[in-house]
């Protein structure tokens, strides 16, 4: 079975002469990545902690973006994906971003709901 | 297949035998299992973000909770778990360059490549049971109120968490466990901690440096001090000793918290496991030359999906539960 293996990651700001290479070269990026995330985890810069874009920490948010962007490299790369079809890859990444984001709202607004309600002390809860 | 009679213009389109998605039967079923599974797990996910929203000012600091590595003492948050992380990513490595020398047809580079990867996941698990048992046993110990709420303690001089043997009196007539070599008349009884309610309520009461901290988190995202008139009246409150975690109780705080590191780190961890036990089958597969003789490695490839669905579920669970 020969198999085409696309070697540029990055948009083709990297390329790699063999899957190997890739490989390793990815590795290294997610090392990063997380070296990354828990250099911010134990700091926690104060400046990241005060400012809350959207109604969240820029910490957290930071913490969700590196995610994703490990999440893509795991898939793409060490999945395979980027050297799928394009229909096979769509059906795979869109339908469970999509269901999550649906689900996610959902459940994040009702939280935030009954944690008002919590609040406002309809109900007692911490004694 | 060879039987199948096609007609020429037929063929193309209709004739059997195309492959829209160039992607086999039992990788396509893979995917399709993998797409499932994820959606499981962001329902978990999820839930716990549901419940942490809920209680979004009093939910536990994931730092002050994990911060012990084996063989080590002392205060070291985040550590062990970036180990884990970083093993579970490695095996991961190990697994592609499996897949990619099965490509090439390269038993022998398969067989460590597999051998490494088992050992990455063995690793992790092992890790993995640690981390529950350090969770289970506890740290400081704690009270519960009436309403469930826990409250931890703090000495005062140095603002370090203080843990209950370090300022419990001893009360000697203190009731103690009833076991069954102590008589006829056994009954089974959940285990006493290893101080009564009275015995750290008097320990409070005997030490004046020593304060409550509540669950509420303030303002600096930490969890709010009392003062010491404040904590006597907060003692009141208390109707438990809380030591370690399990799914009713735990000292860390809410309880959902431990509820769902134990569901959620459990099922993850019994995907690795599930995962390791089908890599060791492929490993001796690929040993018995299967493959070799079936002349590709796909197989090899389709476990390989799987092992790196852990790991990327891993790294969800690793954001939610320890960092953010």
């Amino acid at each position: 079975m020969a198999h085409e293996h696309k070697l540029e990651i990055f948009r083709g700001l990297l390329k790699f002469k063999s899957n190997t290479q890739k490989i390793w070269g990815v590795l290294i990026f997610l090392t990063i990545v997380t070296a990354i995330e828990v250099a911010l985890g134990i700091i926690k810069p104060e400046f990241l902690l005060k400012s809350t874009p959207l109604g969240m920490k820029a910490l957290n948010w930071i913490f969700i973006i590196l995610t994703l962007v490990k999440a893509y490299y795991i898939a793409w790369d060490f999945m395979h994906l980027r050297d799928e079809r394009s229909a096979l890859r769509r059906a795979i990444v869109w339908t469970p971003i999509f269901l999550v984001a649906y689900l996610v709202f959902i459940l994040l607004f009702e939280a935030d709901y009954v944690y008002n309600v919590y609040k406002d002390g309809f109900v007692t809860w911490n004694f | 297949m060879d039987s199948t009679v096609t007609t020429g213009s037929e063929e193309n389109v209709w004739g059997g035998g195309n492959r829209p998605l160039n992607a086999s039967y039992g990788k396509l079923m893979m995917w399709f299992f993998l797409v499932s599974d994820a959606l499981t797990f962001s329902g978990f996910l999820a839930s716990y973000g549901f419940s942490r929203f809920k209680f979004i000012e009093t939910w536990p600091i994931a730092d002050e909770v994990f911060t012990h590595v084996p063989f080590f003492h002392g205060n070291y948050p985040m550590i062990y778990v970036a180990f884990m992380t970083f093993i579970l990513i490695m095996s991961s490595v190990t697994m592609v360059l499996a897949v990619d020398a099965g490509h090439r047809m390269k038993k022998n580079a398969v067989i460590w490549y597999m051998f490494l990867t088992i050992i990455g996941g063995a690793i992790f698990v092992g890790s993995q049971a640690w981390e529950w048992a350090t969770f289970i046993k506890g740290d400081f110990g704690a009270l519960e109120t009436k309403g469930g709420r826990v409250l931890q303690f703090v000495n005062a001089d140095t603002g370090e968490r203080a843990a209950l043997a370090d300022f419990s009196k001893t009360i000697t007539d203190e009731r103690v466990d009833h076991e069954k070599k102590n008589g006829v008349w056994y009954y089974e009884e959940t285990a006493l901690p290893s101080f009564s309610l009275n015995e750290v309520i008097e320990g409070v009461k005997a030490n004046s440096n020593i304060v409550i901290r509540t669950e509420q988190i303030n303002e600096e995202g930490e969890k709010t001090v009392l003062s010491r008139e404040e904590s006597l009246k907060k003692l009141n409150d208390a109707t438990s000793v809380v030591e370690g975690a399990n799914l009713i109780r735990n000292e860390y705080g809410s309880r959902l918290f431990a509820d769902f590191f134990f569901f959620i780190t459990g099922f993850h961890g019994f995907h690795v496991f599930s995962g390791v036990v089908i890599n060791i089958i492929i490993f001796f597969n690929v040993i018995l030359g299967t493959y070799e003789r079936r002349g590709h490695y796909e197989m090899v490839e389709k476990v390989g999906l799987y092992w790196h669905f852990v790991d990327l579920v891993w790294v969800f669970v690793f954001t939610f539960f320890y960092l953010v």
